[in-house]
């Protein structure tokens, strides 16, 4: 039996149905020639949520994070993410709209050191085209730099290079880069994937950390990661919405058992 | 200008494509299988041109030169493959770039301190000319070209039947699961090097009587040989017969205009050309 | 007869199994349960040497398996029918099975019994005997994958999903090949997310979850309480 559970402490978020959207999905439709990924999925999610997108093999979880980052253009339906419509556009414009994510594959750069790796992301946001003056004359990136790596869990690891880091270290600095960029909603990716049970309990407290000013969503397996940090859980199955609702809901609802167990 | 010597050149073509469709298969079918870029494949042309020379010095006959050669180099192409490529296996490109590369120094300076500097001339072992037009074309020729085109057909039908072929094929495709069948892949990997080695070796010979064994034209067989089996498709044997043969043709009708030094020229425009529009080859169907 | 001690595998520095311990005895079907993700195609990876296994080890008939190539394991009579099923698509049928069929020591009568011991199993496997395994459909590639492995004759057949992406008809005919398979003394360790064909076809169970056996019983135990399912596999 799992020794701690995840699920103590209110997630961050609020708690009234008041808050704005901040990203919506239309029909959202994806084809890959004969194959339907995605089939007419609408979502809404509000601000200061953390939605987890759960369903099991092949229910189009991936592809939907793709969508939402510019990696796949929808076949049809729109997105709409803080009143602009991104159906469509490329991954390097919905990042400047402050949309980011992170990857199951870590995007880290290797040769660079922890806090480069995250200083470059920030300055990308900043002072991407300014080439003339010394990074360090840039007060207010090496500020959010040590921030995020404060609240990853990295700062005593600045200077190491990322290339020596645990993989749990490393799923983590990924999260940070994410976050360096300062997004209005962070995508992540299966975060806890590869990980030891002592490496989850860390990510799971880091997620509730940065969730204070952020939008989450997350895709996830591990149950106990998702019940005990989602405010709002839908399911996906073969492309589309199955159900939606709060984690008690979810788990009372006996289509979201059938699909999982094939009973 | 008249019709013939269109024809005799499309002739030639032929005769210098099916050598270079000799080289290039055995290219093609080692980098189909294991992913390796044998930078030394034309010095194993050399080699065998050597090693058939010098046999044929002592034994005064041409087809158990040929024999001889494609067997030591097949031996030799074994030894190799097990010594510096097999540990190399699964690395990225460039370190076996570099591995053969650096291969191809050294069988060049062996060839040189082995037979010195001079060059060795192989005597055809078929004399004769017939009237092709207004040339006396040599039997030796056409003899050349349906002996490689018999290799050829028979590496197809070895592919084609046979436990060997079967593992050979299974093994390109899926090396992992050909192992989880049982196929010993290493000893697959090895085997095919050989097969490459030995249909090199006897290019060499082939060539011997046409334009003589140098310690110094393995380049060119390899550069050839490269731009065959980019253009007919890595890995894809039937298309780099058919590059092999293309190419060549181009180069003969090119050598009606210029001389056959810059008739060369008329290759690399094909594989730019290549890799610009059909990068996965010309003569590769269209990926979907 | 096949049994991993404290197995911890990686892919790169990903470490997916922290520390797996499990066993099949001879003849056995042993199901391997578990949401997405927690090591269960790596657990049979491991056993096949494919995903390097850094600590622990794996013996079958009492000999050091350990990290040796997929080639040998072949030999000692380990089959693997892998998640995405690997047909050899540019092979007949034919040649897909005569993969496993061409090794020594087995004569040609032996072999033709083999043949039409897999035709009469899979009669569709006989019709499309020359057709390229990249035609066959999903299904018919999972029969063709499962035949390729009992050409090996193993002892122990490694079964990743077979079920994944078929229809409830072939689900219901792997399920009749699996109880056949038994009949004739062949131990399968099963990989699966279909729990009910899971708990019908195994004698045992292990539950894995994050790396590691969280849980292990007799399938007729976990029929009877369905709530251990719905805790390791459920929402």
């Amino acid at each position: 039996m799992p020794a701690v559970s995840l699920s103590g402490g209110a997630p961050a978020g609020d708690g009234g149905g008041a808050a704005p959207l901040i990203l919506q999905t239309e029909g959202l439709t994806v084809r890959f020639g004969g194959l339907t990924a995605l089939n007419g999925v609408t979502m809404a999610v509000r601000r200061g949520e953390i939605r987890a997108v759960i369903g099991p093999n092949g229910a189009g979880k991936s592809t939907f994070f793709n969508c939402l980052t510019g990696v796949i253009r929808p076949t049809g339906g729109r997105i709409v993410f803080d009143g602009d419509d991104i159906t469509g556009l490329p991954p390097d414009r919905i990042s400047r709209k402050a949309l980011a994510r992170s990857y199951q594959i870590t995007n880290i750069l290797p040769g660079a050191t922890v806090l480069e790796n995250v200083r470059i992301a920030a300055q990308s946001r900043r002072h991407g085209w300014a080439m003339l003056r010394h990074h360090r004359a840039y007060t207010d990136v090496m500020e959010r730099s040590h921030a995020v790596l404060a609240s990853v869990g990295l700062a005593d690891k600045a200077a190491e290079l990322a290339a020596n880091l645990s993989h749990g270290e490393q799923r983590n600095l990924e999260i940070g880069i994410a976050l360096a960029t300062e997004p209005k909603l962070l995508c992540l990716d299966e975060p806890t994937a590869g990980m030891s049970v002592t490496e989850t309990h860390a990510t799971v407290e880091l997620v509730r950390r940065i969730a204070a000013d952020l939008t989450i969503m997350i895709v996830e397996h591990d149950m106990e990661v998702v019940m005990g940090l989602a405010r709002t859980i839908t399911v996906l199955h073969y492309g589309e919405v199955l159900a939606e609702g709060t984690p008690a809901e979810i788990q009372a609802n006996p289509r979201v058992q059938e699909v999982y167990l094939k009973t | 200008m008249g019709f013939e010597p269109i024809l005799v050149q499309t002739v030639n073509g032929l005769v210098n494509g099916m050598i270079l469709a000799l080289v290039a298969s055995g290219l093609t079918l080692i980098f189909g299988i294991m992913d390796v870029v044998n930078f030394a494949h034309g010095d194993l042309v050399m080699l065998g041109g050597f090693v058939g020379a010098s046999t044929m010095a002592v034994t005064g006959n041409f087809w158990v030169a040929l024999l001889v050669a494609a067997l030591v180099i097949a031996v030799f192409g074994a030894a190799l493959q097990v010594s510096t490529l097999r540990p190399l296996l699964g690395r990225d490109p460039l370190t076996t770039i570099l591995a053969t590369f650096g291969v191809s120094l050294v069988l060049q300076k062996y060839a040189l301190w082995q037979w010195g500097p001079s060059a060795r001339n192989l005597q055809e072992p078929i004399t004769g000319r017939f009237d092709l037009f207004y040339l006396q074309y040599p039997w030796y020729r056409v003899a050349t070209a349906v002996l490689a085109g018999a290799i050829i057909g028979a590496l197809w039908l070895f592919l084609k039947r046979g436990t060997f072929g079967i593992w050979i094929r299974a093994t390109t495709q899926d090396r992992i699961m050909a192992s989880a069948m049982g196929i010993p892949v290493p000893w697959v990997h090895t085997t095919v090097f050989a097969i490459g080695a030995a249909m090199a070796a006897a290019s060499g010979v082939l060539f011997g009587p046409l334009g003589g064994v140098t310690q110094t034209m393995g380049s060119d067989f390899t550069l050839r040989a490269f731009i065959v089996v980019v253009v007919g498709g890595m890995g894809n044997l039937g298309g780099s017969i058919l590059a092999a043969i293309f190419i060549s043709l181009l180069e003969a009708y090119a050598s009606l205009f210029v001389s056959p030094a810059q008739a060369v020229i008329v290759s690399f425009v094909a594989l730019i050309l290549t890799l610009l529009f059909r990068p996965t080859g010309l003569f590769v169907p269209t990926p979907k | 007869m096949l049994t991993l001690s404290d197995v911890h595998a990686y892919y790169g520095k990903s470490h997916i199994l922290h520390g797996v311990s499990l066993e099949v005895g001879p003849g056995e079907v042993v199901g391997l349960l578990g949401r997405n993700g927690v090591g269960k195609s790596t657990t049979l990876k491991s056993v096949m040497g494919l995903a390097r296994p850094e600590r622990g080890r794996v013996t079958f008939d009492g000999r050091d398996i350990t990290g040796l190539q997929p080639h040998h394991l072949a030999r000692l009579g380990i089959a693997w029918v892998p998640e995405d099923r690997r047909i050899f698509r540019l092979l007949t049928v034919l040649e897909n099975l005569r993969t496993g069929l061409d090794r020594s020591g087995v004569d040609d009568a032996r072999r033709t019994r083999l043949l039409d011991k897999v035709y009469a199993a899979f009669p569709v496997l006989r019709e499309r005997r020359n057709q390229a395994g990249g035609t066959l459909s999903g299904g018919e590639q999972q029969m063709l994958a499962i035949a390729r492995a009992m050409m090996l004759e193993p002892k122990i057949i490694l079964l990743d999903e077979p079920t994944e992406g078929l229809m409830p008809r072939m689900v219901s005919q792997i399920r009749d090949i699996i109880g056949m398979l038994h009949q004739e003394g062949v131990a399968i360790l099963l990989v699966e997310q279909n729990v009910p064909l899971t708990l019908a076809v195994s004698g045992r169970v292990y539950i894995m979850e994050k790396g590691v056996v969280r849980h292990h019983a007799p399938a007729a135990d976990l029929r009877a309480n369905p709530a251990v399912i719905h805790q390791y596999l459920g929402v």
